[in-house]
């Protein structure tokens, strides 16, 4: 796919009228004996967002964000300096900081030449030219009326529209070039309701590396006004949550959160080189229940988590973490693969040219089982259904890890019965796979919504998972 | 690596300033000229470096260097807005005529707007915010290595480090707006970090500890630093789930600073005119015990969240929030407030250093009177839903009986709403001992439900 690396020369170089053998120069200034690895990435990135509340398009916004960031490697030191001044003066001054990480040495040549064959995964397009600006309108006041439309008890939606795109282009010091132009699109609807006195607020979204004809399509955008007013009716009519261990039952899709905080972060090759992971030195070992596998796919077509190359010119891949119970594979980046004596996995990502990359989840999911939904919930005496949930933390040392659900039922004698408030999960990494005694066959991945923070830096990522039972978590309800 | 750190600015930050205040009156006058009837605009620049070490080796050399501008224009009553990081004149005046873009499809709404010309700030009091460090990288790779130092020698069970950081920034920023308002002010941020493993064999457990402070002088001493991280790892040691219960709850200080938060959030304009607020009903009502006040102090000298004035140029004031327990205003930017029919409180941006007058006992003392209970020392997560109140997070910390810490707990979570935590509110501490803006002591809560095995 030469033609994302002719569009990114395009946007990012030609703008500022930076040639190939100011590209040379660089990489070649950042280059020393000393220095083992390096690369110069460049960005440019275009977002709009607009914002309807009070059934008025309020807000809109746009934001252009440009600029380089150079890394210069020795053994485990990175040097990294960065700059939004497209200029080779500056480019160069960042240089000569950033190659400050190794004594010595004299500036190498380096000759920018061959490319890596690439995916396309996404179209290389620009979401917010993808749709007139009166028609991004015209669909939030749809969303709008669709929502309060559903029932009297809505007193208040919010939504919100943002299109992206974020073009990159990185050498690096073996003289590979590699680009992407990375479109990005989210719809979010938030709504509030309100009967007797009582409140809930709840949402719904949905996002795909597409256009926003993706949200016209089958009714998408019309279909999360109407779920995010379905789970705010039905938290609405919740009891207290229980407290305790119990069996809980994770519907599909986004309840993989689960897998992200569980063991995703644990399998992220910088916390195992450094052994400050629980699952490190436990390759080989037996971490999940026979039958449990979790793959990171950063190869997925449109995908909110899904990337052509990662930001280090790698292309992404499948990359299996657990095979039927057993720790199998780490996530790496290239310094980490490096320094582990293993391949980069095409997980090399950053938030911006201004942040360092770090081995990072693309998408990360368990793979289908055998079961019937019906025939999981159907098992379970009593414990907790829980099908939404907002956000996650782990602690990827002690291995405990909280997810929140935001929808949640108790399941009495194998139904499905009265739903529950929200509640955080609690449970621990290495162990929590190990009590799935049921995994269904209804694997979903989430509607495009993630965004999964690290050392600061926020990138989009994707969850996924069937229907999983799991003997024993433990629920932060307020009913002892 | 003997380059100086970029932030040894002294070079000429007035002329730095004036700059910067050219751009903002260069986008005041572009918004003008493409017909907008108001604008406001904030400038930006920042330097800093960062150094990251890890088992006494250098791990990151980090220069940063930032620029940033935002524009906002108003056609009447209709809003667009528009940011960049760069500040060419091509680029100013591509982002005024992005955000005049958007305007054309936005709709009126008679709130937005400038705030009134009378609230905003006449004078730019200095809060002695600015103290740039002129470190060299090799002096903060030497701070960092002896702070880690301390860490690994406080106590042979730490085995591993996640490293230690030193951060020193120095940035301006101006805000203008076309009712004549500019103002501006240097401002800088130093930090030092630290991050250890202990393992006793059975188990690791991390933590980690840091000093912030707006000059260097201010920061903890490195390795004072280092060894509260190493302590705080080494206590979590052996951590176990309980049987679940109900019992008191004394949140560690830092951990009760969050719940002032949760506070300041519920009582925000933005969710008070939304009706998303579990506070909603109550300003004028005693939500805390009597004796409870939460002040804001923005004009602190060197405070971690001093301003001079809000995002809108609202002079900041000092004031209290509760006072005697009863909640007496909301936090309002000039948006809410004018959603809500009431005048800006100049908290377009949120509350400035909270201050909770500190209570009478030391830690043991508030072991003691939590009795038999939980100490929590951390917490995980999400789970607090700010339109009900409803709380529910996971925690760590130490099992108590008769005043005296039993051993540690770990993967439990704690629930309750914060209407009835707030109203039961037994004691504050004098254990103020956590860096940041935000100034109170440990918090016992009459009791919560604690979810374990």
């Amino acid at each position: 796919m030469s033609d994302l690396l002719a569009i990114a020369r395009s946007q990012v170089l030609a703008p500022v009228g930076l040639t190939d053998g100011d590209l040379d120069h660089l990489i070649g200034a950042l280059h020393s004996p000393a220095i083992d690895a390096a690369d110069v990435y460049f960005q440019h990135s275009r977002l709009q967002s607009w914002i309807l509340e009070d059934g008025i398009i309020k807000d809109g916004g746009f934001n252009i964000e440009q600029g380089a960031g150079l890394r210069a490697i020795s053994g485990e030191k990175t040097g990294f300096a960065y700059s939004d001044e497209l200029a080779m003066q500056a480019l160069g001054q960042a240089a000569n900081a950033a190659r400050a990480i190794a004594r010595g040495g004299h500036a190498g040549r380096v000759q920018i030449g061959a490319q890596l064959p690439q995916l396309a995964l996404y179209a290389p397009m620009n979401p917010i030219e993808s749709l007139p600006d009166t028609e991004k309108v015209a669909l939030l006041h749809r969303v709008d009326d669709e929502a309060r439309k559903m029932d009297p008890r809505v007193t208040q939606v919010i939504t919100s529209l943002v299109a992206v795109q974020d073009t990159m282009l990185v050498i690096s010091d073996d003289g590979l070039m590699s680009a992407d132009v990375r479109p990005l699109i989210r719809l979010s609807v938030s709504v509030v309701v309100e009967a007797n006195g009582r409140r809930e607020r709840a949402s719904s979204g949905g996002g795909a590396r597409l256009g926003l004809d993706y949200l016209l399509a089958e009714d998408r955008a019309l279909g999360f006004a109407r779920e995010a007013v379905r789970q705010a009716l039905v938290n609405l009519e919740a009891d207290d949550a229980p407290a305790g261990r119990m069996t809980v039952v994770l519907g599909p899709g986004w309840p993989g959160v689960l897998l992200h905080e569980a063991v995703g972060h644990g399998l992220e090759g910088d916390f195992n080189r450094k052994g400050t992971s629980a699952f490190a030195g436990r390759i080989g070992e037996r971490v999940a229940a026979p039958g449990v596998t979790v793959v990171d796919d950063g190869t997925l077509e449109g995908r909110r988590g899904s990337l052509n190359v990662d930001d280090e010119g790698n292309p992404t891949q499948c990359t299996t973490l657990i095979e039927d119970g057993i720790l199998v594979g780490y996530m790496q980046d290239r310094l980490n693969a490096r320094l582990m004596g293993t391949s980069p996995t095409g997980n090399g990502r950053r938030e911006s040219y201004a942040h360092l990359p770090m081995p990072r989840m693309t998408n990360t999911y368990m793979r289908a089982g055998t079961h019937d939904p019906e025939e999981i919930i159907a098992s379970v005496e009593r414990g907790l259904y829980a099908v939404n949930f907002g956000g996650g933390q782990v602690d990827i040392t002690s291995g405990k890890f909280t997810f929140s659900a935001s929808e949640a039922y108790l399941i009495e004698g194998g139904r499905i019965g009265r739903p529950v408030k929200g509640a955080t999960l609690i449970g621990n990494g290495p162990d929590v796979l190990t009590r799935v005694s049921m995994i269904g066959n209804d694997l979903q991945l989430d509607t495009g919504v993630g965004t999964c923070g690290k050392e600061g830096q926020s990138v989009p990522v994707g969850v996924g998972q069937p229907t999983l039972r799991v003997d024993g978590l433990t629920v932060g309800g307020t009913h002892a | 690596m003997t380059d100086r750190h970029p932030a040894a600015i002294a070079d000429s930050q007035h002329a730095r300033l004036e700059r910067l205040q050219q751009t903002v009156d260069e986008l005041l006058g572009e918004a003008r000229r493409k017909g907008a009837s108001a604008a406001e605009a904030v400038v930006s620049n920042s330097t800093g470096l960062e150094v990251g070490i890890r088992l006494g080796e250098v791990e990151t050399v980090e220069h940063t260097r930032d620029h940033g501008l935002g524009i906002t224009v108003y056609f009447g009553h209709r809003k667009g807005s528009a940011s960049t990081s760069d500040l060419s004149p091509a680029a100013v005046r591509d982002a005024v005529a992005q955000a005049c873009t958007i305007a054309t499809h936005t709709q009126e709404d008679p709130c937005n707007g400038l705030a009134p010309a009378e609230l905003m700030a006449d004078a730019v009091p200095d809060l002695d915010l600015n103290h740039p460090w002129a470190i060299s990288v090799d002096d903060a790779i030497r701070l960092a290595i002896l702070c880690e130092e301390a860490a690994r020698a406080t106590d042979p069970r730490i085995t591993n480090s996640e490293g230690a950081s030193l951060t020193t920034h120095a940035g301006l920023q101006i805000y203008g707006n076309s009712n004549g308002f500019i103002g501006g002010y240097p401002s800088t941020r130093h930090s030092l970090s630290c991050a250890v493993v202990a393992d006793d064999g059975n188990g690791m457990q991390r933590d980690y500890w840091w000093s912030s402070a707006r000059a260097a002088e201010d920061l903890e001493a490195a390795a004072a630093v280092g060894r509260r991280a190493a302590e705080r790892a080494v206590v979590r040691l052996g951590g176990r789930s309980i049987a679940t219960c109900k019992v008191p709850v004394l949140y560690q200080a830092m951990l009760a600073a969050g719940l002032l938060r949760h506070l300041a959030a519920a009582i925000s304009g933005d969710n008070i005119y939304r009706k998303t607020s579990f506070l909603l009903e109550r300003l004028g009502k005693p939500i805390l015990p009597a004796g409870f006040t939460l002040r804001e102090e923005p004009h602190k000298p060197r405070g971690l969240a001093s301003a001079p004035f809000d995002s809108d140029g609202v002079a900041t004031r000092s004031q209290a929030f509760v006072d005697d327990g009863v909640l007496t205003r909301w936090s309002l930017g000039h948006y809410a407030a004018c959603r809500l029919g009431l005048q800006s409180t100049g908290n377009a941006g949120g509350l400035r250093n909270m201050q909770v007058p500190l209570g009478e006992h030391d830690r043991d003392a508030m072991l003691r009177l939590l009795g038999t209970g939980l100490y929590v020392t951390d917490l995980m997560g999400q789970g607090v839903n700010g339109v009900t109140g409803d709380y529910s997070r996971g925690a760590s910390g130490f099992w108590v009986e008769d005043g005296v810490i039993q051993y540690p707990v770990e993967e439990i979570t704690i629930a309750s709403n914060l209407k009835d935590m707030y109203a039961n509110l037994v004691a504050i501490g004098n254990d103020c001992d956590f860096p940041g803006s935000t100034t109170t002591g440990s918090w016992l809560i009459e009791e919560m439900t604690v979810a374990g095995d």
